[in-house]
């Protein structure tokens, strides 16, 4: 006996009535992509998630559906996950302004005193 | 859809990781802090473990939901609803390879998920063991199930957990139109014929007590969950949820004339608290736990789908190429 479906198409397909609990075959893995996503040109591309796919062109077929598909897009990057370079949050620390730098600042400098004391010397 | 429901797992005292308190300290005030927390951070064994559950769990409700309301597209009222099922339908598949990547960023592989799926190891939303006898039942379906799935996700989207809230914030978005659609057919058909306001009735008799269970059991008898509050997994108690979901659509069923097929059904005002009958939870267990009118049917047709594109990931499978856990 196969499983009645109120689908007629699904009924047809002549599924067994019982459950199946053998595993799917499951230990090849595509790899994956990360999608970046431009709106409108002029605009930057944003990282806006990865799919899975065995190679870039299936990536952004994938990738146009997933993420094209709805929003405004003129462009899309697909990027393999292994070639991201990325750094740890546990090393945030290194991104800290060092307040030593001002010199890097455009609040570093401060020419006003100077002037000020220039103009009030010489305007007599 | 479809995210309501459910299940964690119950961690006996014995089980439970030893963390490290410093850590766990730091951890835990950074989530109080309303910071987010990422796939490489730090973060205690049994946080993700449940995180993967809850999240591959919302994954498979996308997937297995898109059946009941997928096997109608063919049997559409016209060109333009055709249109808009199919969008829909595709919609709640994109979600799940949403949430798939994301329960992944923890260190599940999608593949696994989708085995455990199949062999019936891990649960989705109960609701889609019930079936969708006509096509007011899709109406309903997209109306009142996606309705009570924006709750739950709008709430998670608030979570602690990085990919999860922004794979959240794009499917909310997605689910507005879901909504406004099923609102839309369940109009159509309660304001047309005797016949077409009989069948939308019928189709809300047959579906009431799924949504009751849709937010899963009464807090009086849930698994505790005060931990995994505080670490921002799970946003509300399924009772605040479904509070929230009748005060929101009762009045709106009520308003196109539609019964509710529970006496008891009222709000208190002096409470501002809904009084239902209390939902079967005995039958909302043995149903999760597979003896429901599609259980067998929904997890049959998820796997022939899987044995007929077999050959297809095989042919395009590139063996140099190694699987890489995404990013975020
Ligand atoms: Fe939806
Ligand atoms: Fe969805």
């Amino acid at each position: 006996m196969s499983l009645k479906s109120l689908d007629p198409r699904i009924t047809r397909e002549g599924l067994p009535e019982e459950p199946d609990n053998t595993p799917v075959e499951n230990i090849h893995h595509w790899t994956t992509f990360e999608v970046f996503h431009q709106t409108k040109k002029g605009d930057r591309h944003i990282h806006v998630g990865s799919v899975h796919a065995p190679n870039h062109e299936m990536a952004y077929i994938l990738a146009k559906e997933q993420f094209a598909r709805r929003a405004d897009c003129v462009s899309l990057w697909i990027v393999k996950t292994s070639d991201v370079y990325q750094t740890n949050y546990r090393d945030e620390d290194m991104y800290e302004n060092n307040q030593e730098k001002m010199y890097r600042e455009a609040g570093g400098y401060k020419v006003m005193e100077r002037i000020n004391k220039y103009r009030k010397e010489h305007s007599k | 859809m479809y995210g309501g429901g459910y299940i964690f797992e119950e961690t006996k005292n014995g089980e439970r990781t030893v963390e490290d308190p410093k850590r766990l300290e730091d951890f835990e005030a950074r989530i109080q802090a309303g910071e987010k927390i990422e796939p490489m951070d730090w973060m205690p064994a049994e946080y993700r473990k449940q995180l993967i559950r809850m999240i591959e769990q919302h994954a498979h409700s996308e997937i297995i939901g898109a059946l009941p309301e997928g096997t109608w597209i063919t049997r559409a009222p016209g060109f333009r609803r055709k249109l808009a099922l199919m969008a829909k339908v595709q919609d709640e598949v994109g979600h799940a390879q949403l949430l798939y990547s994301a329960a992944e960023t923890l260190g599940k592989p999608r593949e696994m998920m989708i085995n455990d799926l199949i062999t019936g190891k891990s649960k989705y939303s109960n609701v889609f063991n019930y079936p969708a006898v006509t096509w007011a039942d899709t109406a309903v379906i997209a109306w009142l199930i996606d309705a009570g799935a924006i709750i739950n996700q709008v709430a998670n989207s608030k979570g602690s957990y990085g990919p999860y809230c922004r794979a959240l914030e794009r499917i909310c978005m997605e689910e507005s139109f879901h909504l406004k659609y099923g609102h839309d057919n369940v109009v159509f058909l309660a304001t047309g014929t005797p016949k077409q306001r009989e069948m939308v009735q019928d189709a809300l008799n047959r579906w009431w007590k799924p949504i009751m269970h849709f937010f899963g059991p009464s807090d009086k008898i849930s698994v505790h969950t005060e931990t995994l509050m505080r670490w921002k997994v799970k946003m509300a108690s399924n009772d605040d949820m479904r509070q929230k979901f009748l005060d929101m659509y009762v009045p709106k069923i009520w308003e196109l004339g539609l019964s509710i097929p529970d006496q008891k059904l009222k709000k208190n005002e002096d409470t501002g608290i809904w009084d239902y009958t209390e939902p079967d939870w005995e039958e909302f267990k043995r149903v999760i736990n597979g003896d429901g009118p599609c259980n067998k049917e929904r997890l049959a047709v998820r796997r022939r789908a899987e044995e007929k594109g077999e050959w297809v990931r095989k042919a395009l499978m590139r063996n140099a190429e190694e699987y890489t856990i995404p990013l975020s």
